[in-house]
């Protein structure tokens, strides 16, 4: 009994104390303001990595959900002869849920374990310690652009994700199963509000925070073994994909009753 | 950092700043007519049905307006309903009447506003920002329609 | 007598429960090549991170040029960094950048100086370590003992006062390991350096070390000059230089009784 008692405790403690050295870590990449001169092309390179490269897989994705909701949505729709609620209907879908939401997923498969993977590697072959060691801050240098690329990319690729989705689902429906053009457009424009768009951003903004606070956090944190930074990847992945998902119920919760 | 990284990043940067453009104007249709200048009507309904806040209030299928709150009144209980009616549809007649109606035969609801006449001599104004809209249909609601079209065909036989 | 760059006083360091150092003082002289040696597995390693102000120890000072590193601000210990410098067990480059980068980094990140400069600067580090011809190659496409040579000539890049070599024969060939030796010795004759050197092969560092310390068992057991060391009486000493395998450092981790742990009667 008492043991439980004490494995609870300690479990706790070192929840806590990884919330602590989780916190510390996002404060000094944000408190660091990367000096403009050498931090801008650091951000480009991370923009690169993190935001152009997961650009392909954003966008097959978009168009074909896009594709799917339009194809599920019409024969739904079309027993009740409201096949002109097409439009508004996946429009809604991706801008409020679907784009920011599975944008976020998808980046942390394919961004946020890159990064993990890339600073535990860093941390296993001592090369945070050695920056350390030539005065240079790891925090600024290694996590500060990546943090800040992965915040700035996500609603970018979120808003590509919405419009390739929108185009797919024009595709299927109106050009493939025959829904009236000037319908599609027109009850979608009357439907969706340019306060959806701006909530699906701030969604997207927080799952970006989270996902790449996490990823970096991860890495950061990482045993440095192999062992160690194949757990934390893992991790970072499914950790990431949980917070999205029950940040988004929050969110919605907040922004849409 | 080499060239190519560089156009690549500009690159996406701009798509991205485009999609947020496509979004705003092609499918929120923003600028057009936007949350522009409004002012404020009341009205109230004995049933508003399946009305909510942000529905459309409509004068012929054009939207002049949005609802901007529904609450209950405090001592006879009946909803009272708040419109928010842009300012350049400025000139509604006292006359004027609001019934709820839905959009095809599960659509969403919205107040359908029908603009009535003015008669200055007959003392009927323009609506003022504030003022109550008197006549108003409520809501129809499917279970007290059947039961209508029941009870008719019973007293029929 | 020299003056000291580094002094360790009255240091106790401990890792959660485990006692790593107790109570130990040792000091660096300026300009000489100061050897630390010692079994693996009993922190020479995190000797070094102490001095760099990695760790933080448990009580005790440790002075580099008269700054207590423990005590010191983030701000102050980043810059008393910028005098010392590490090569890492493993090189510690950075795998996505070429030789040349790695060494022009340090240079970059510290000073604003124009590229042709750095060029110049980054050329001579690479001509000592004999690696000028190697400057456009990935860390992945090196040898081990390539790699730990263009880290080294990354740890030079910014003339610092003191360089800290964790471990920098281990893993390496004979003829790696003889370029080694002889540039440590040439590095800290010809620059002025005051060199740590932490290892455990023995005839390498007898070879180049002006004094050494052995630790073990949380202690300092024997410092001298190589002649002095190997004159040593102590059993401890005289096991760890001569490789013998069983000694005061026994061949076996402590382990309750065997034959009662084989026949099944241990707790």
């Amino acid at each position: 009994m008492l043991e439980k008692i004490q494995g609870l405790g300690q479990l706790s403690i070192s929840i806590l104390g990884g919330l602590g050295r989780a916190v510390l870590i996002l404060l000094s990449a944000i408190a660091h303001l990367p000096n403009f001169r050498k931090g801008f092309p650091l951000f480009v390179g991370q923009l690169y990595a993190i935001g152009v490269l997961s650009l392909i897989i954003i966008m097959v994705s978009g168009t074909f959900i896009g594709m799917v909701l339009a194809l599920q949505g019409y024969t739904v729709l079309v027993d009740y002869g409201a096949e002109g609620s097409l439009g508004p209907m996946v429009a809604l879908s991706l801008l409020r849920e679907l784009g920011p939401v599975v944008t976020a997923l998808l980046f942390a498969g394919r961004a946020g374990s890159a990064l993990t993977a890339e600073i535990g590697l860093m941390k296993a072959t001592e090369q945070l310690s050695s920056l350390e060691m030539m005065a240079v801050d790891p925090l600024r240098r290694v996590i500060a652009p990546r943090f800040w690329a992965g915040f700035f990319s996500m609603p970018l690729l979120a808003a590509i994700f919405s419009i390739l989705g929108i185009f797919g689902a024009h595709l299927v429906g109106v050009e493939w199963l025959g829904v009236d053009r000037g319908t599609f457009w027109s009850v979608m424009q009357a439907d969706v509000d340019l306060r959806d768009i701006i909530n699906g951003t701030i969604k997207s903004l927080a799952f970006a925070f989270v996902v790449t606070w996490i990823a970096v956090y991860k890495g950061y944190n990482c045993i440095p073994t192999s062992e160690g930074i194949s757990r934390a990847t893992t991790s970072s992945v499914v950790q990431a994909s949980l917070m999205v998902l029950g940040l988004d119920f929050i969110l919605t919760a907040i922004m849409f009753t | 950092m080499s060239k190519k990284i560089e156009l690549m990043v500009g690159l996406f940067v701009a798509l991205g700043i485009a999609a947020f453009l496509a979004l705003a104007i092609k499918v929120a249709d923003a600028g057009i007519q936007g949350n522009g200048e409004s002012y404020q009507l009341h009205a109230k309904f004995d049933n508003i049905g399946g009305l909510k806040v942000r529905s459309a209030v409509k004068v012929g299928g054009v939207v002049v307006g949005r609802i901007s709150s529904i609450r209950l009144d405090s001592e006879d209980y009946t909803p009272i309903v708040t419109l928010d009616i842009f300012t350049k549809y400025d000139n509604f007649s006292e006359t004027t009447s609001l019934s709820i109606l839905t959009a095809g035969l599960l659509g969403e609801q919205y107040i359908g506003l029908d603009p009535g006449f003015m008669d200055e001599e007959l003392g009927i104004e323009i609506l003022q920002p504030g003022d109550y809209i008197e006549d108003t249909k409520p809501a129809i609601v499917l279970e007290e329609l059947i039961g209508q079209f029941l009870f008719s065909q019973d007293s029929d036989n | 007598m020299t003056t000291n760059l580094v002094e360790i006083n009255n240091l106790t360091f401990n890792r959660e429960e485990r006692c790593i150092y107790n109570n130990i003082s040792l000091s660096i002289p300026k300009g000489k090549v100061t050897a630390i040696m010692g079994p693996s597995g009993i922190g020479k390693t995190t000797l070094l991170r102490l001095m760099g102000g990695q760790l933080k120890p448990s009580k005790g000072e440790i002075l580099f040029a008269g700054h207590d590193i423990p005590k010191l601000s983030r701000t102050a210990l980043y810059e008393i960094r910028k005098r010392m410098s590490m090569l890492f067990q493993s090189g510690a480059l950075f795998t996505d950048m070429s030789v040349y980068e790695n060494v022009a980094f340090p240079i970059r990140e510290h000073s604003k100086l124009p590229e042709s400069i750095i060029e110049k600067m980054v050329m001579m580090k690479l001509e000592v370590v004999g690696l000028r011809g190697a400057m456009h190659l990935k860390p992945s496409e090196l040898s081990g003992g390539m790699a730990r040579r263009a880290a080294l000539a990354r740890a030079i890049a910014l003339d610092p006062e003191l360089i800290m070599y964790d471990e920098p024969f281990a893993g390496q060939d004979p003829i790696s390991m003889g370029v080694i030796v002889r540039l440590i010795r040439d590095l800290n004759d010809a620059l002025g350096l005051t060199s740590v050197v932490v290892s455990h092969d023995v005839p390498e560092v007898m070879s180049i070390a002006d004094y050494i310390y052995i630790i073990a068992d949380e202690k300092i057991i024997g410092q001298g000059t190589p002649e002095q060391i190997y004159a040593q009486e102590s059993p401890l000493v005289q096991q760890f230089i001569k490789g013998e395998h069983d000694g005061p450092v026994a061949f076996h981790y402590p382990a309750t009784d065997y034959k009662s742990e084989l026949m099944g009667e241990g707790s």
